[in-house]
């Protein structure tokens, strides 16, 4: 019997990262269409960083998250619909209560891979609200196996139905991966996954190095649309996971409609490794900052390839975007004194 | 002068850091430390400095009214709606460390003298303490859209209670930024690092306004920042005002003294400085009340 994959689509959330949050609720309503005909199992929507994060800070989106949240769900049947949560940016009573009332199937309940413990009472009330909760940990490649672990274990005593981590930077490489995946896979009792960015190329090898490790989830958007180098590119993804022997039960042709379709309505540019991506994977910086730095570079007159870098050594974390312009000011401040 | 006497209650992070501060303090007297296990960090620092200790929680005082003044409640928003029912009938003034949204809220370097009049006073939150302010200054000189505030700490810098509450921080920064800022559209986003070295606190504000006016704000800043810096030591202006992007940043960092954290958690450090800043002045109200009614006093 073949291994079965669950497939989780970010396109219309990691998305919204390439397009400084500006999907439109009649974009998200045409993707999801075309999701739901491919049987893609689970379309995640909104806000780049999630439920609540529409901010200064991050980025405002062009429409509310319930707005999104609706467009999208009128159009899932089969399909779920899930959301991305970061406690920190969103609450329970601002943003979870009306999430589930809207329709949404699916909670990933994220947190920087050493704060399991700020989503106790968020995956709490997703499990009692009957809902299907997820746990996440971002920017993954910050610390060791063993600690993934611990977190982990954390968010499976909360509730959690499964666990996936997050190459919020794209840094990992393939071996990075089978050995953290391989670890949790032993520690849980829960289903472990994978998300995926392609700022070194690895995107796709790092997710068949996961399924190979053990990982039952994985994450992938079509033509790769999301931060900075993009995701996992899910049709590629789909078409070796089946030469693998795999199944995601995803209609392999509808899906390379789905993707044409998001092509020429929602993308603006089709992402691609540029320069910029692979400094920012090197440095080990979240994938989200790329349109941040890009501007504060040109604003501050600095290299975006120094900005990056110094924004890795200084082990910023997602949500951090307000360091950005910190330390633009800075590198410019030293320039001048020079 | 007579020294006010205080009961500290709760022995987390947030207690035993204020336990050091009243110890400093030239006004204040710490009565009693109050916990629930003899054998917390907290609990062994208090017994060490050689303050009276209890495991017994708000039975201490309800057993012994007259030994305190006035309480800090360092526990959590949930527990301090039952203390505040015991502490309301003893007559205690309580200075509320926890974001319950029960006492009056208070920014000293806004609102202090009012708050003397409360007995139940609540510090709002540390991400509050480090940007109202900045939120206040702001409002005085903008008609303003919009506020947000992004507050960054250092993980070993919050315990349990903090990351379990952490939807009360959010909700009770962004409605105490409205209450001073006079903005009704907030948001407050909270980001915790773990880096090692552990990072500062460091709290960024911005805001849509109607008509930039930096000049203007730039003076209300300076001297708001000056107010803080009278109680809160390692509070410090970083970057801005500035206008950027189509929107107003300011930037500061907050050291702490290192009293029971180290220093990188401003975050304690400012929400208990502000907190003993009010007892201080509690303090200081009363003894000057005791003086004028001696002065008063009939001679015979």
């Amino acid at each position: 019997m073949k291994k079965k994959i669950l497939i989780s689509d970010p396109t219309l959330r990691d998305g919204n990262h390439a397009v400084k949050h500006q999907l439109t609720a009649e974009q998200i309503a045409r993707y999801a269409e075309a999701a739901e005909a491919a049987q893609i199992p689970i379309v995640e929507v909104g806000h780049g960083n999630g439920l609540g994060a529409s901010s200064l800070q991050v980025g405002e989106s062009a429409v509310g998250d319930m707005e999104m949240l609706k467009a999208a769900r009128r159009k899932l049947v089969r399909s779920k619909l899930g959301v991305h949560v970061m406690p920190g940016f969103a609450t329970i009573r601002k943003d979870i209560e009306k999430a589930v009332e809207v329709g949404v199937d699916v909670f990933r309940v994220g947190a920087h891979c050493t704060e399991a413990d700020v989503t106790r009472r968020h995956i709490g009330y997703v499990r009692e609200r009957g809902k299907e909760v997820y746990g996440v940990l971002m920017m993954s490649h910050m610390v060791s196996k063993e600690t993934l672990a611990e977190e982990s274990l954390k968010m499976e005593s909360y509730g959690a139905e499964g666990i996936i981590i997050m190459d919020s930077a794209g840094a990992y490489l393939p071996s990075d991966v089978t050995e953290r995946i391989a670890e949790l896979v032993k520690a849980l009792n829960i289903p472990v996954g994978f998300h995926g960015h392609n700022n070194l190329g690895m995107a796709v090898a790092n997710s068949v190095a996961a399924a190979e490790a053990g990982a039952t989830i994985l994450d992938g958007t079509v033509r790769g649309f999301g931060a900075g180098a993009g995701n996992t590119q899910l049709e590629v993804l789909i078409a070796v996971l089946d030469k693998m022997g795999y199944s995601t039960g995803i209609d392999f042709y509808k899906l390379l409609d789905a993707a044409e379709i998001a092509e020429r309505e929602i993308m603006k540019v089709i992402p691609a490794i540029q320069s910029i991506s692979i400094v920012s994977g090197l440095a080990g910086v979240f994938s989200g900052f790329s349109k941040h730095v890009e501007r504060a570079s040109k604003e501050y007159g600095v290299d975006p390839r120094d900005l990056f870098f110094e924004l890795g050594r200084r082990k910023v974390v997602a949500g951090q975007e307000d360091l950005i312009i910190e330390v633009a000011m800075d590198l410019a401040g030293k320039k001048v004194s020079r | 002068m007579k020294k006010l006497k205080v009961a500290i209650l709760g022995s987390g992070n947030i207690g035993t850091d204020l336990l050091i501060k009243t110890l400093r303090s030239p006004v204040l007297e710490c009565a009693a430390f109050i916990g629930r296990n003899l054998s917390s960090p907290g609990m062994t620092r208090a017994n060490s400095l050689g303050v009276k200790i209890s495991d017994r929680g708000i039975e201490a005082i309800r057993s012994e009214p007259d030994s305190c003044d006035l309480v800090f409640d360092a526990t959590s928003a949930i527990d301090h709606r039952h203390h505040w029912s015991v502490l309301q009938s003893l007559g205690k003034i309580v200075i509320d460390m926890t974001p319950s949204k029960i006492g009056t809220m208070c920014i000293p370097a806004i609102n202090l003298d009012p708050c003397l009049d409360q007995r139940n006073v609540n510090m709002v939150t540390c991400g509050g303490q480090a940007s109202i302010p900045l939120a206040h200054a702001l409002g005085r000189t903008h008609e303003v859209d919009y506020v947000e505030v992004v507050s960054s700490i250092a993980s070993r810098s919050s315990g349990p209670a903090t990351r379990l509450n952490i939807d009360e921080y959010v909700e009770t920064t962004e409605d105490a930024l409205a209450f001073f800022s006079g903005c009704a559209k907030t948001k407050t986003i909270l980001i915790q690092n773990p880096a090692v070295p552990c990072i500062d606190m460091q709290t960024t504000l911005f805001a849509k306004v109607k008509q930039p006016n930096l000049e203007a704000l730039d003076r209300e800043v300076k001297a708001i920042v000056a107010k803080i810096q009278a109680y809160v030591p390692g509070y410090r202006l970083l970057a801005g005002p500035v206008y950027e992007n189509n929107r107003i940043v300011i930037m500061v960092k907050v050291q702490g003294l290192g009293d029971y954290l180290p220093r990188y958690a401003g975050n304690l450090d400012i929400i208990n400085c502000a907190a003993i800043a009010t007892a201080e002045a509690f303090a200081n109200k009363n003894e000057k009340k005791d003086t004028d009614q001696r002065s008063h006093a009939p001679r015979r």
